[in-house]
Protein backbone atom coordinates (compact mmCIF):
# COMPACT_ATOMS: atom_id res chain seq x y z
CA UNK A 1 0.00 0.00 0.00
CA UNK A 2 1.29 3.61 -0.76
CA UNK A 3 0.02 7.10 -0.66
CA UNK A 4 0.26 9.41 -3.29
CA UNK A 5 -1.02 13.00 -3.80
CA UNK A 6 -2.78 14.72 -6.87
CA UNK A 7 -2.84 18.82 -6.72
CA UNK A 8 -6.40 19.42 -8.71
CA UNK A 9 -6.23 23.17 -7.71
CA UNK A 10 -7.71 25.75 -9.84
CA UNK A 11 -9.08 23.06 -11.75
CA UNK A 12 -13.22 23.16 -12.27
CA UNK A 13 -15.89 20.49 -12.40
CA UNK A 14 -15.67 17.71 -13.71
CA UNK A 15 -12.01 18.21 -14.56
CA UNK A 16 -10.60 17.27 -10.61
CA UNK A 17 -12.89 14.12 -11.00
CA UNK A 18 -11.16 13.34 -14.27
CA UNK A 19 -7.69 13.74 -13.22
CA UNK A 20 -8.86 11.50 -10.34
CA UNK A 21 -10.40 8.83 -12.08
CA UNK A 22 -6.67 9.16 -14.16
CA UNK A 23 -3.93 8.65 -11.27
CA UNK A 24 -7.00 6.17 -9.87
CA UNK A 25 -5.94 3.70 -12.87
CA UNK A 26 -2.53 3.49 -11.86
CA UNK A 27 -2.98 2.63 -8.08
CA UNK A 28 -3.28 -0.83 -6.70
CA UNK A 29 -6.20 -1.69 -4.01
CA UNK A 30 -5.13 -0.32 -0.78
CA UNK A 31 -3.15 2.65 -1.94
CA UNK A 32 -4.76 6.09 -1.16
CA UNK A 33 -4.87 9.43 -3.03
CA UNK A 34 -4.90 12.58 -1.78
CA UNK A 35 -6.52 15.21 -4.03
CA UNK A 36 -6.28 19.00 -3.29
CA UNK A 37 -8.82 20.85 -4.96
CA UNK A 38 -10.15 24.62 -5.03
CA UNK A 39 -13.43 23.43 -6.92
CA UNK A 40 -15.73 23.71 -3.65
CA UNK A 41 -18.07 20.76 -6.40
CA UNK A 42 -15.07 18.65 -5.88
CA UNK A 43 -16.36 17.74 -2.39
CA UNK A 44 -19.40 16.68 -3.73
CA UNK A 45 -18.37 14.73 -7.13
CA UNK A 46 -15.30 13.32 -5.90
CA UNK A 47 -17.14 11.07 -3.02
CA UNK A 48 -19.86 10.51 -5.59
CA UNK A 49 -17.34 9.10 -8.17
CA UNK A 50 -15.63 6.95 -5.81
CA UNK A 51 -18.73 5.41 -4.53
CA UNK A 52 -19.67 4.69 -7.74
CA UNK A 53 -16.52 2.79 -8.49
CA UNK A 54 -15.71 1.05 -5.41
CA UNK A 55 -13.14 3.37 -3.73
CA UNK A 56 -13.62 4.85 0.11
CA UNK A 57 -13.55 8.19 0.73
CA UNK A 58 -10.97 8.51 4.00
CA UNK A 59 -10.82 12.12 4.67
CA UNK A 60 -12.24 15.57 3.80
CA UNK A 61 -10.08 18.12 5.11
CA UNK A 62 -11.10 21.84 4.60
CA UNK A 63 -8.49 24.84 4.64
CA UNK A 64 -10.35 27.63 4.45
CA UNK A 65 -7.86 30.43 4.43
CA UNK A 66 -6.61 28.87 1.29
CA UNK A 67 -9.98 28.09 0.24
CA UNK A 68 -8.69 24.63 -0.84
CA UNK A 69 -10.03 21.35 0.58
CA UNK A 70 -7.95 17.76 0.71
CA UNK A 71 -9.95 14.57 -0.23
CA UNK A 72 -8.77 11.21 0.60
CA UNK A 73 -9.59 8.06 -0.98
CA UNK A 74 -8.64 4.35 -0.58
CA UNK A 75 -8.58 2.69 -3.76
CA UNK A 76 -10.79 -0.29 -4.40
CA UNK A 77 -10.75 -3.16 -6.07
CA UNK A 78 -13.15 -1.54 -9.13
CA UNK B 1 -25.04 -19.87 -19.94
CA UNK B 2 -26.07 -16.96 -21.24
CA UNK B 3 -23.37 -14.52 -22.16
CA UNK B 4 -23.81 -11.02 -20.26
CA UNK B 5 -24.44 -8.25 -22.80
CA UNK B 6 -22.79 -4.99 -21.98
CA UNK B 7 -24.01 -1.76 -23.41
CA UNK B 8 -22.34 1.68 -22.72
CA UNK B 9 -24.45 4.55 -21.91
CA UNK B 10 -24.09 8.36 -22.90
CA UNK B 11 -24.86 9.94 -19.62
CA UNK B 12 -25.32 13.53 -20.43
CA UNK B 13 -26.82 14.28 -16.60
CA UNK B 14 -30.35 15.02 -18.27
CA UNK B 15 -33.31 13.02 -17.76
CA UNK B 16 -33.65 11.28 -21.11
CA UNK B 17 -29.92 9.23 -20.93
CA UNK B 18 -30.73 8.66 -17.53
CA UNK B 19 -33.93 6.92 -18.46
CA UNK B 20 -32.35 5.27 -21.19
CA UNK B 21 -30.13 3.48 -19.69
CA UNK B 22 -32.77 2.33 -16.87
CA UNK B 23 -34.87 1.02 -19.70
CA UNK B 24 -31.74 -1.09 -20.94
CA UNK B 25 -30.98 -2.30 -16.87
CA UNK B 26 -34.76 -3.05 -16.67
CA UNK B 27 -33.74 -5.49 -19.50
CA UNK B 28 -30.80 -7.18 -18.06
CA UNK B 29 -27.79 -6.03 -19.63
CA UNK B 30 -24.89 -4.67 -17.68
CA UNK B 31 -24.76 -0.66 -18.62
CA UNK B 32 -21.82 1.28 -17.66
CA UNK B 33 -21.64 5.27 -18.16
CA UNK B 34 -20.19 7.25 -20.20
CA UNK B 35 -19.94 11.26 -20.58
CA UNK B 36 -17.63 13.02 -22.60
CA UNK B 37 -16.19 16.76 -21.44
CA UNK B 38 -15.61 18.63 -24.21
CA UNK B 39 -14.99 22.21 -22.57
CA UNK B 40 -17.98 23.83 -23.12
CA UNK B 41 -20.08 21.52 -21.13
CA UNK B 42 -21.80 23.62 -18.77
CA UNK B 43 -22.08 21.49 -15.71
CA UNK B 44 -20.16 22.89 -12.45
CA UNK B 45 -18.00 25.51 -13.65
CA UNK B 46 -20.00 28.26 -13.44
CA UNK B 47 -21.34 27.24 -10.35
CA UNK B 48 -18.09 26.90 -8.78
CA UNK B 49 -17.57 30.63 -10.05
CA UNK B 50 -20.28 32.74 -9.21
CA UNK B 51 -21.36 33.85 -5.84
CA UNK B 52 -24.62 33.73 -7.49
CA UNK B 53 -25.16 30.46 -8.29
CA UNK B 54 -23.69 29.23 -4.80
CA UNK B 55 -27.11 28.57 -3.77
CA UNK B 56 -27.39 25.88 -6.09
CA UNK B 57 -26.27 22.50 -5.48
CA UNK B 58 -23.18 21.62 -6.62
CA UNK B 59 -22.85 18.19 -7.90
CA UNK B 60 -22.28 16.75 -11.38
CA UNK B 61 -25.40 15.54 -12.98
CA UNK B 62 -23.75 12.84 -14.49
CA UNK B 63 -22.13 11.23 -11.44
CA UNK B 64 -24.95 12.11 -9.63
CA UNK B 65 -27.38 10.31 -12.44
CA UNK B 66 -25.13 7.22 -12.44
CA UNK B 67 -25.45 6.72 -8.73
CA UNK B 68 -29.09 6.90 -9.29
CA UNK B 69 -28.64 4.06 -11.37
CA UNK B 70 -25.94 2.33 -9.72
CA UNK B 71 -23.65 1.95 -12.68
CA UNK B 72 -20.21 2.67 -13.23
CA UNK B 73 -19.46 6.45 -15.29
CA UNK B 74 -16.22 6.76 -17.04
CA UNK B 75 -15.91 10.79 -17.64
CA UNK B 76 -13.09 11.28 -20.52
CA UNK B 77 -11.87 14.74 -21.44
CA UNK B 78 -12.01 15.02 -25.14
CA UNK B 79 -11.35 18.66 -24.84
CA UNK B 80 -8.32 18.48 -27.95
CA UNK B 81 -10.21 16.03 -30.02
CA UNK B 82 -13.26 18.31 -30.07
CA UNK B 83 -11.50 21.34 -31.29
CA UNK B 84 -11.42 19.90 -34.96
CA UNK B 85 -15.77 19.39 -34.51
CA UNK B 86 -15.98 22.82 -33.11
CA UNK B 87 -13.63 24.67 -36.24
CA UNK B 88 -14.81 22.83 -38.84
CA UNK B 89 -17.93 20.73 -38.07
CA UNK B 90 -19.69 18.96 -41.34
CA UNK B 91 -23.08 19.73 -41.08
CA UNK B 92 -22.56 23.30 -39.96
CA UNK B 93 -23.92 25.01 -36.48
CA UNK B 94 -27.33 25.68 -35.14
CA UNK B 95 -28.85 28.67 -34.07
CA UNK B 96 -25.33 29.72 -32.03
CA UNK B 97 -22.05 28.05 -32.57
CA UNK B 98 -22.99 25.13 -31.46
CA UNK B 99 -22.50 22.09 -33.79
CA UNK B 100 -24.71 19.59 -32.66
CA UNK B 101 -25.00 16.85 -35.22
CA UNK B 102 -21.38 16.85 -35.74
CA UNK B 103 -20.77 16.53 -32.06
CA UNK B 104 -23.58 13.72 -31.51
CA UNK B 105 -21.90 11.73 -34.26
CA UNK B 106 -18.02 12.47 -32.39
CA UNK B 107 -19.48 11.39 -29.09
CA UNK B 108 -21.46 8.01 -30.41
CA UNK B 109 -18.09 7.04 -32.27
CA UNK B 110 -16.19 7.99 -29.21
CA UNK B 111 -18.40 5.14 -27.21
CA UNK B 112 -18.56 2.86 -30.18
CA UNK B 113 -14.60 3.44 -30.21
CA UNK B 114 -14.35 3.18 -26.22
CA UNK B 115 -17.02 -0.20 -26.23
CA UNK B 116 -15.04 -2.18 -28.50
CA UNK B 117 -11.58 -1.18 -26.35
CA UNK B 118 -14.09 -2.45 -23.28
CA UNK B 119 -15.77 -5.13 -25.06
CA UNK B 120 -19.19 -4.11 -24.92
CA UNK B 121 -21.92 -5.48 -27.29
CA UNK B 122 -23.69 -2.22 -27.90
CA UNK B 123 -24.12 1.36 -27.26
CA UNK B 124 -27.18 3.97 -25.98
CA UNK B 125 -28.16 6.85 -25.81
CA UNK B 126 -31.36 8.72 -24.63
CA UNK B 127 -31.99 11.02 -28.21
CA UNK B 128 -35.97 10.52 -29.03
CA UNK B 129 -36.89 11.60 -32.42
CA UNK B 130 -37.99 15.11 -33.20
CA UNK B 131 -36.68 16.25 -30.18
CA UNK B 132 -34.16 19.01 -31.11
CA UNK B 133 -33.82 20.74 -34.63
CA UNK B 134 -30.38 19.44 -35.27
CA UNK B 135 -29.83 16.46 -34.06
CA UNK B 136 -32.90 14.77 -33.24
CA UNK B 137 -34.51 14.43 -36.42
CA UNK B 138 -35.52 11.11 -38.08
CA UNK B 139 -32.74 12.07 -40.66
CA UNK B 140 -30.17 13.68 -38.49
CA UNK B 141 -30.55 10.33 -36.55
CA UNK B 142 -29.69 8.32 -39.35
CA UNK B 143 -26.78 10.23 -40.21
CA UNK B 144 -25.30 10.17 -36.45
CA UNK B 145 -25.79 6.30 -36.63
CA UNK B 146 -23.87 6.08 -39.97
CA UNK B 147 -21.37 8.82 -39.41
CA UNK B 148 -20.28 7.51 -35.88
CA UNK B 149 -19.72 3.76 -37.77
CA UNK B 150 -22.23 2.88 -35.05
CA UNK B 151 -25.02 1.67 -37.19
CA UNK B 152 -26.91 -0.90 -35.48
CA UNK B 153 -25.38 -1.56 -32.68
CA UNK B 154 -26.81 2.05 -31.51
CA UNK B 155 -30.09 1.60 -29.60
CA UNK B 156 -32.18 4.43 -28.55
CA UNK B 157 -34.39 3.07 -26.21
CA UNK B 158 -36.61 5.80 -25.67
CA UNK B 159 -37.58 6.20 -28.90
CA UNK B 160 -37.04 2.56 -30.51
CA UNK B 161 -40.26 1.59 -31.18
CA UNK B 162 -40.21 4.40 -33.98
CA UNK B 163 -37.38 3.18 -35.86
CA UNK B 164 -35.58 0.20 -37.64
CA UNK B 165 -34.49 -3.02 -35.38
CA UNK B 166 -31.13 -2.89 -33.96
CA UNK B 167 -28.90 -5.90 -33.64
CA UNK B 168 -29.51 -6.54 -30.16
CA UNK B 169 -33.31 -6.92 -30.94
CA UNK B 170 -32.35 -9.24 -33.75
CA UNK B 171 -30.07 -11.18 -31.66
CA UNK B 172 -32.54 -11.22 -28.94
CA UNK B 173 -30.48 -9.37 -25.77
CA UNK B 174 -33.10 -7.17 -26.04
CA UNK B 175 -37.00 -6.91 -26.69
CA UNK B 176 -38.87 -4.24 -28.59
CA UNK B 177 -41.52 -4.75 -26.63
CA UNK B 178 -39.96 -3.21 -23.10
CA UNK B 179 -38.57 -0.36 -25.19
CA UNK B 180 -40.92 3.41 -26.05
CA UNK B 181 -42.00 5.04 -28.73
CA UNK B 182 -41.51 8.61 -27.59
CA UNK B 183 -41.77 11.10 -30.45
CA UNK B 184 -41.65 14.67 -30.96
CA UNK B 185 -40.81 18.24 -28.02
CA UNK B 186 -43.37 16.85 -25.04
CA UNK B 187 -41.23 16.06 -22.06
CA UNK B 188 -44.80 14.41 -20.41
CA UNK B 189 -44.18 11.22 -21.55
CA UNK B 190 -40.67 11.51 -20.39
CA UNK B 191 -41.77 12.63 -17.00
CA UNK B 192 -43.99 10.03 -16.32
CA UNK B 193 -41.22 7.44 -17.30
CA UNK B 194 -39.09 9.15 -14.57
CA UNK B 195 -42.35 8.46 -12.27
CA UNK B 196 -42.61 5.00 -13.06
CA UNK B 197 -39.16 4.00 -11.86
CA UNK B 198 -39.18 6.28 -9.25
CA UNK B 199 -36.75 9.58 -10.02
CA UNK B 200 -38.26 12.57 -7.81
CA UNK B 201 -35.01 14.60 -8.68
CA UNK B 202 -33.67 15.09 -11.78
CA UNK B 203 -32.13 17.54 -13.54
CA UNK B 204 -33.26 19.98 -16.15
CA UNK B 205 -35.67 18.29 -18.44
CA UNK B 206 -33.77 19.03 -21.77
CA UNK B 207 -30.63 20.84 -23.55
CA UNK B 208 -28.92 23.89 -21.62
CA UNK B 209 -25.70 21.66 -21.27
CA UNK B 210 -23.31 23.36 -23.38
CA UNK B 211 -22.02 26.90 -23.82
CA UNK B 212 -22.25 27.00 -27.52
CA UNK B 213 -26.10 26.95 -27.62
CA UNK B 214 -25.59 30.29 -25.55
CA UNK B 215 -25.49 33.21 -28.07
CA UNK B 216 -23.72 35.46 -25.37
CA UNK B 217 -20.69 32.88 -24.94
CA UNK B 218 -20.95 32.10 -28.88
CA UNK B 219 -20.39 35.94 -29.70
CA UNK B 220 -17.21 36.03 -27.49
CA UNK B 221 -16.07 32.81 -28.92
CA UNK B 222 -16.25 34.26 -32.50
CA UNK B 223 -14.84 37.86 -31.63
CA UNK B 224 -11.99 35.86 -29.91
CA UNK B 225 -11.10 33.95 -33.41
CA UNK B 226 -11.92 37.15 -35.11
CA UNK B 227 -9.51 39.17 -33.08
CA UNK B 228 -6.75 36.32 -33.30
CA UNK B 229 -7.59 35.80 -36.94
CA UNK B 230 -7.53 31.99 -36.11
CA UNK B 231 -9.80 29.70 -34.78
CA UNK B 232 -7.12 27.78 -32.49
CA UNK B 233 -7.87 28.08 -28.65
CA UNK B 234 -6.60 26.36 -25.87
CA UNK B 235 -8.55 25.27 -22.74
CA UNK B 236 -7.96 28.76 -20.74
CA UNK B 237 -9.19 30.51 -23.52
CA UNK B 238 -12.69 28.85 -23.51
CA UNK B 239 -12.93 29.25 -19.80
CA UNK B 240 -12.23 32.48 -19.39
CA UNK B 241 -14.88 33.56 -21.87
CA UNK B 242 -17.07 32.02 -19.32
CA UNK B 243 -16.39 34.80 -16.64
CA UNK B 244 -16.58 38.38 -16.25
CA UNK B 245 -17.58 41.35 -18.59
CA UNK B 246 -15.87 41.46 -21.85
CA UNK B 247 -15.41 44.78 -23.37
CA UNK B 248 -13.11 45.28 -26.63
CA UNK B 249 -12.00 49.04 -26.69
CA UNK B 250 -9.72 48.13 -29.60
CA UNK B 251 -8.88 45.31 -32.34
CA UNK B 252 -5.91 43.96 -30.61
CA UNK B 253 -6.84 44.02 -27.38
CA UNK B 254 -10.10 43.61 -24.92
CA UNK B 255 -10.76 43.80 -21.05
CA UNK B 256 -12.27 41.22 -19.06
CA UNK B 257 -13.42 42.65 -15.91
CA UNK B 258 -14.52 40.44 -13.32
CA UNK B 259 -18.31 41.27 -12.24
CA UNK B 260 -17.52 39.57 -8.12
CA UNK B 261 -15.57 38.03 -5.70
CA UNK B 262 -15.90 34.69 -7.06
CA UNK B 263 -14.69 35.60 -10.60
CA UNK B 264 -12.30 37.89 -8.67
CA UNK B 265 -10.57 34.90 -7.29
CA UNK B 266 -11.30 32.76 -10.08
CA UNK B 267 -9.32 34.93 -12.87
CA UNK B 268 -6.58 35.10 -10.13
CA UNK B 269 -5.25 32.55 -11.11
CA UNK B 270 -4.37 33.64 -14.25
CA UNK B 271 -2.78 36.68 -13.49
CA UNK B 272 0.54 35.76 -14.11
CA UNK B 273 -0.17 35.00 -17.75
CA UNK B 274 -1.83 38.38 -18.54
CA UNK B 275 -0.95 41.95 -18.32
CA UNK B 276 -3.75 42.76 -15.52
CA UNK B 277 -4.90 45.70 -13.16
CA UNK B 278 -6.33 46.09 -10.46
CA UNK B 279 -7.42 49.30 -8.38
CA UNK B 280 -5.45 51.10 -6.21
CA UNK B 281 -7.59 54.45 -4.27
CA UNK B 282 -10.85 52.12 -3.85
CA UNK B 283 -12.04 48.69 -4.01
CA UNK B 284 -12.54 47.48 -7.52
CA UNK B 285 -12.00 44.67 -10.17
CA UNK B 286 -9.34 41.96 -11.06
CA UNK B 287 -8.89 43.20 -15.22
CA UNK B 288 -7.05 41.04 -17.46
CA UNK B 289 -5.92 41.94 -20.75
CA UNK B 290 -6.20 39.68 -23.45
CA UNK B 291 -4.03 40.53 -26.33
CA UNK B 292 -1.47 43.10 -26.77
CA UNK B 293 -2.27 46.43 -25.66
CA UNK B 294 -0.07 49.43 -26.64
CA UNK B 295 1.84 51.92 -24.61
CA UNK B 296 -0.97 54.73 -26.29
CA UNK B 297 -3.64 52.51 -24.65
CA UNK B 298 -2.96 52.73 -21.66
CA UNK B 299 -5.00 55.32 -20.19
CA UNK B 300 -8.30 54.37 -22.00
CA UNK B 301 -8.05 50.75 -20.19
CA UNK B 302 -7.39 52.14 -16.57
CA UNK B 303 -10.16 54.92 -17.25
CA UNK B 304 -12.25 51.51 -18.30
CA UNK B 305 -11.43 49.95 -15.10
CA UNK B 306 -11.61 52.80 -12.91
CA UNK B 307 -15.29 52.94 -14.78
CA UNK B 308 -16.27 50.04 -13.04
CA UNK B 309 -14.74 50.39 -9.57
CA UNK B 310 -16.25 51.73 -6.45
CA UNK B 311 -15.68 55.02 -7.08
CA UNK B 312 -16.33 55.22 -10.85
CA UNK B 313 -18.22 58.10 -9.94
CA UNK B 314 -15.45 60.26 -8.32
CA UNK B 315 -13.32 62.67 -10.52
CA UNK B 316 -10.52 60.31 -10.43
CA UNK B 317 -9.29 56.70 -9.41
CA UNK B 318 -6.02 55.55 -9.17
CA UNK B 319 -5.02 51.96 -10.79
CA UNK B 320 -2.18 49.69 -10.90
CA UNK B 321 -1.07 47.91 -14.42
CA UNK B 322 0.92 44.99 -13.67
CA UNK B 323 3.00 43.49 -16.72
CA UNK B 324 3.48 39.78 -17.35
CA UNK B 325 7.47 41.03 -17.09
CA UNK B 326 6.91 41.96 -13.03
CA UNK B 327 6.76 45.38 -13.98
CA UNK B 328 3.96 47.74 -12.82
CA UNK B 329 2.34 51.71 -13.51
CA UNK B 330 0.05 54.03 -11.30
CA UNK B 331 -2.50 55.18 -13.32
CA UNK B 332 -4.62 58.09 -11.68
CA UNK B 333 -7.52 58.70 -14.10
CA UNK B 334 -11.01 59.98 -14.57
CA UNK B 335 -13.32 57.21 -14.36
CA UNK B 336 -15.19 56.60 -18.19
CA UNK B 337 -18.40 57.46 -17.68
CA UNK B 338 -21.35 55.22 -19.26
CA UNK B 339 -21.82 57.04 -22.39
CA UNK B 340 -18.44 57.23 -23.27
CA UNK B 341 -18.38 53.48 -23.56
CA UNK B 342 -20.06 52.91 -27.02
CA UNK B 343 -22.24 49.31 -27.33
CA UNK B 344 -20.38 47.90 -29.69
CA UNK B 345 -17.43 47.67 -27.02
CA UNK B 346 -19.52 45.46 -25.51
CA UNK B 347 -18.87 41.18 -26.55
Amino acid sequence: MSQHTLDARRLLCPLPVIRTQNAAKKLKPGDTLSVTCTDPGAESDIPTWSRINGHKVIEIKHDDQASELIITIEIGEG
Amino acid sequence: MTKQRKAVALISGGLDSLLAAKVMLEQGIHVEGINFYTGFCVEGHTHAIRKKDKAKPKRNNALWSAEQLGIKLHIIDVIDEYKAVLINPKHGYGANMNPCLDCKCFMVNKAREWAEENDFDFIITGEVVGQRPMSQRRDTMNVVSRESGAADILVRPLCAKNLPETLPEREGWITRDRMYDFNGRSRKPQMALASQFGFKDYAQPAGGCCFLTDESYSKKLVDLWDARNSREYEMDDIMLLKVGRHIRPKPHFKLIIGREDGENRFMDGYRKQFDHFTTVSCPGPLVLIDGEMQMEDRALAARLVARFSKDKNSDAVTVCLHLRDGTEEELTVAPLRNEEIPEAWHI
